[in-house]
């Protein structure tokens, strides 16, 4: 490739992708670090409830970086993303299930409890191959995969976009929310998959388990980070921006709108997918609650709030928001709602551009970066 | 519309009947029941079916299903219903309620075999004698249910002494019934009364006419004669073909009840996104705040249930189309010409108004009870019959959608509505305040919204996601009709009520939602701006 030189030293020499790296570099050995070495009565040491949380809000930002990849870079807004990060959830939900063996409730060697509990005789055929951690891998990218594939052919072709497109990704989680709470789906039903014991044979339990899903999570946001920031910075990226902008100027001029729809869709349902198979191991549990409408639309705002089209914009949203999240939940339950409502509220209104707009807007960035420049060149 | 209600608000409280309490000459008959011999309870029930009093045809039955005791302090009797610790019982004569008896406090009223007979005769003669037409088709439908040849004297009589033809064919039928079923017919007979059997409106015929076609094991008809065999199956047939033919219209009926709440929950969906290009995704929970403003209202006037659903719908429309107003001025007015942020902003305000009505009614669901003329079905014969809560609903969203169009076509906001639909610009340099008609559009959608409240609190649970349930069938109704043309809206909520009615007994309900998510994502390959698209040259950039 060609291409990848002066990527690579264009990425670094961007001032906002070098310091997200290194953040987020710091975060990956200092927090697994920090839970593994210093005892656990010392002032340094982290929790491995708050490693699992950290790794839950790394999972929501790879799941953010996916959306601001289509939303702020070619103008789709899919209230459906949540799908895709289920199903790669199911998915890797499906290969723990089976990893199970004989040790689950009723002990049936093959067949998952849920199974053994509807009286189901044999393993269905989409559940084969599952004790396989290759083929769950290979799932994990081709089910979220194919399924936007198909739709987003089905929908880009025939030109479906702006709020239509919206409404029917969201009709799309909705309808898979209603079947995977079907139990004879064959995914758990209400309850879905829970209840795992070991993944490749590391005891989810463990400290040190837990740390190597944290730092995996962590590198595999960054290759996603530096995937949509090489996509978005070529020559592809520029027409997406175009596409954006103005789609049928961009069709006038001979571009193939749709292919170029079709393919990020595409690539950001395979990151959701990941961020899902992620966040299952360290949560410990899937349902069909994910596929929830709301659930979709609050990555959204994840990406509004933290700036969209910057894609560091939205990992900082998406943290942040899951944050407070965490807090206010705790705190004070009955409030989240209306926090999260009003959030939605101001930031449509008043911050278009996410706080990271705030931030430059009101020269803050600017005057420092000036100070810096001045100081160098003295 | 308000003097249509309130005169079928008149029609159905003349329907309602009080029970009459304390007729004469019941008293002397009660008080020797508790310690009367069998022959004697017998004579007596007789002489109590003689009062022909509401009281006791109910003295009656209440014996015949076991309900009636007396209390051993004073031999007064009483109808008992089991309850915690004993029973709850009932003065049977005055109807004042005595609180409750300890289980040795009180004794059964017994009655033997040959007694249950004749009390059903008793029972079935007494409603056959009713003044009502409604009772006397009653007691000989039920007479089709169970048929037994101590009633056949009664049927014979009724038979003569009935003038209207409505009764005199369910009587006819009863009686046929009874023959089919009495081991001492004639072939003849039998045979004669199958066919008018075959003539019947009746799901319970269907049960008797098919025991003279059932097989033992050998794959040899039970019925001896084979002339009787064969006209059964000639009668079941017909039968059989009139009850699909039912229940298609049943399920025609359900389609489009559906398809009337669908049309009531999209339509205002369609015109807010037809003039202002917005989503409102707050949409939900305009309908939400409908049923509450429901509910209130009937705890407000909690002894005019009645008419309370009639008030509810101008306020349920006043609240949530104000609503609508406030949420237009404040949020989507400064959104405009960024129809994805408004769709955020609006999500984040059902969000807020969710939680809202959560802190003020609590979490848990409310139901809205259900005036007495909603209550109940229509028997349009022995096999189909329509819920009067649905049929209103379907009248009641016809009259909405009229209503709309009407405003549309004949009212100066509505042609300046339908201008800013298809050229803003231009009907903005005409001196349409375009601003205004948006707010007024966005007040005038939410506000339906707050009808279709009102008539969703008529058939399921009051509850801070209400909304939620139907938002998303709505927008599928909008896609699928094409927005702007009122009839475009219409036509989708029908046929989508349809398919969904249709397909549920094929394939279940989750199935048939996600087999009518594939049609319209099938559908919009086709027809990416519905069905019934404004035509016009339109370039999205």
């Amino acid at each position: 490739m060609t291409y990848q030189g002066p990527f690579l030293s264009a990425l670094l020499g961007e001032r906002s992708s070098r310091w997200f790296l290194a953040v987020l570099a710091v975060v990956a050995v200092a927090v697994p670090l920090m839970n593994l070495v210093f005892p656990q009565d010392s002032a340094l040491h982290v929790s491995t409830y708050t490693v699992t949380l950290v790794g839950k809000y790394l999972c929501y930002a790879m799941l953010a970086l996916a959306v601001d990849l289509i939303w702020g870079y070619c103008g789709i807004l899919s209230l459906g993303h949540g799908a895709f990060f289920a199903l790669g959830g199911y998915a890797m939900g499906m290969y723990l299930m089976r990893q199970i063996g004989d040790r689950g409730v009723y002990g049936d060697p093959v067949l998952p409890d849920f199974m053994v509990f509807l009286n189901w005789q044999e393993l269905p055929w989409f559940w084969q191959g599952f004790d396989q951690f290759w083929f769950a891998a290979l799932m994990i990218l081709l089910v979220p995969g194919t399924l936007a594939f198909i739709f987003g052919w089905l929908a880009f072709r025939s030109r479906v976009t702006g709020v239509y497109f919206s409404i029917i990704t969201q009709a799309l989680t909705y309808a898979l929310m209603l079947a995977f709470f079907r139990n004879e789906m064959g995914f758990g039903g209400n309850n879905g998959l829970t209840d795992f014991k070991d993944i490749l044979g590391f005891d989810l339990q463990t400290d040190s388990t837990r740390c190597a899903l944290f730092v995996i999570s962590a590198v595999l946001l960054a290759a996603a980070f530096v995937l949509c920031k090489w996509l978005t910075a070529s020559k592809f990226g520029r027409v997406l921006v175009a596409v954006r902008d103005a789609e049928s100027r961009t069709r006038f001029m001979g571009y193939r709108v749709e292919h170029y729809k079709l393919f990020v869709f595409v690539v950001s349902a395979l990151i959701a997918g990941v961020a899902g198979a992620l966040y299952v191991p360290q949560v410990g549990i899937i349902n069909p609650g994910e596929f929830s409408p709301i659930n979709s639309i609050e990555i959204i705002i994840w990406v509004a709030i933290g700036g969209r089209g910057t894609l560091y914009g939205a990992v900082i949203g998406a943290v942040l928001v899951n944050y407070g999240k965490t807090y206010f939940t705790a705190a004070f339950p009955d409030l989240w709602l209306f926090f999260l409502g009003g959030l939605f509220v101001v930031t449509t209104l008043y911050l278009p551009k996410g706080v990271k707009g705030l931030v430059a807007d009101s020269g803050l960035l600017r005057k420092l970066m000036a100070s810096r420049r001045s100081e160098a060149g003295g | 519309m308000r003097v249509l209600a309130s005169l079928m608000l008149i029609f159905f409280s003349c329907l309602m009947v009080q029970p009459s309490w304390g007729d004469g000459g019941l008293e002397p008959l009660l008080d020797k029941l508790p310690t009367a011999s069998f022959r004697e309870k017998s004579a007596l029930f007789s002489r109590i079916a003689d009062t022909r009093s509401e009281n006791g045809l109910a003295i009656l039955r209440a014996v015949a299903s076991g309900d009636l005791y007396y209390r051993k302090s004073d031999r007064r009797t009483v109808f008992a219903t089991r309850d915690e610790g004993g029973y709850a019982i009932t003065d049977s004569l005055t109807g004042e309620e005595l609180g409750v008896a300890g289980r040795r406090d009180v004794k059964k009223i017994t009655i033997n075999n040959a007694l249950r007979g004749e009390l059903k005769q008793l029972i079935a003669g007494f409603k056959l004698k009713s003044d009502k037409t409604s009772e006397r088709i009653e007691a000989a439908r039920s007479i089709i249910n169970d048929p037994s040849v101590d009633l056949m004297p009664l049927v014979s009589k009724a038979i003569e002494e009935e003038t209207n033809t409505d009764v005199r064919a369910v009587l006819d039928l009863a009686e046929a019934a009874i023959i089919v079923t009495d081991k001492s017919s004639t072939v003849a007979q039998k045979k004669a009364a199958l066919s008018v059997l075959g003539e019947a409106t009746d799901s319970n015929v269907i049960g008797l006419v098919s025991r003279f076609t059932l097989k033992d094991s050998d794959g040899n008809y039970l019925e001896k004669e084979a002339e009787l065999v064969s006209s059964a199956e000639k009668a079941l047939e017909t039968l059989k073909a009139k009850q699909s033919f039912y229940d298609l219209i049943q399920n025609l009926f359900f389609g489009v009840s559906l398809g009337s709440v669908l049309l009531l929950t999209a339509v205002g969906l369609a015109i807010t996104f037809g003039v202002m290009g917005v989503i409102n995704m707050a949409h939900g929970e305009m309908i939400m705040i409908g049923a509450y403003a429901t509910y209130t209202v009937q705890l407000l006037m909690p002894n005019m249930i009645g008419t309370s659903i009639l008030v509810a719908i101008p306020v349920a429309f006043l609240v949530s189309g104000l609503m609508g107003v406030l949420i237009e001025r404040l949020v989507i007015r400064h959104l405009y010409g960024r129809p994805l942020e408004t769709l955020l902003a609006t999500f984040g305000l059902s969000l807020v108004l969710q939680q809202l009505v959560r802190s003020i009614y609590s979490p848990l669901n409310r139901s809205v009870i259900t005036p007495d003329w909603m209550s109940g079905s229509w028997a349009v014969n022995g096999m189909l019959s329509l819920t009067f809560n649905r049929l209103y609903i379907i009248v009641f969203s016809f009259l909405v959608l009229f209503a709309l169009i009407m405003l549309m076509k004949k009212t100066s906001f509505g042609l300046q509505m339908r201008a800013v639909t298809l050229n803003r610009k231009m009907a903005s340099s005409m001196g349409i305040k375009t601003g205004w008609i948006d707010a007024m559009t966005f007040g005038l959608g939410s506000g339906i919204a707050g009808v279709a409240g009102v008539a969703l609190s008529q058939l399921t649970n009051v509850g801070p996601n209400l909304g939620q349930a139907y938002i998303i069938d709505s927008f599928m109704v909008v896609v699928f009709g094409g927005v702007g043309n009122l009839f475009g809206t219409l036509f989708a909520a029908m046929s989508l009520g349809m398919a969904n009615k249709f397909m549920e007994p094929m394939a279940g309900a989750v199935l048939a939602k996600i087999m009518i998510l594939v049609f319209i994502i099938l559908f919009i390959q086709k027809w990416p701006r519905g069905l019934f698209a404004i035509k016009g040259r339109f370039v999205e950039d």
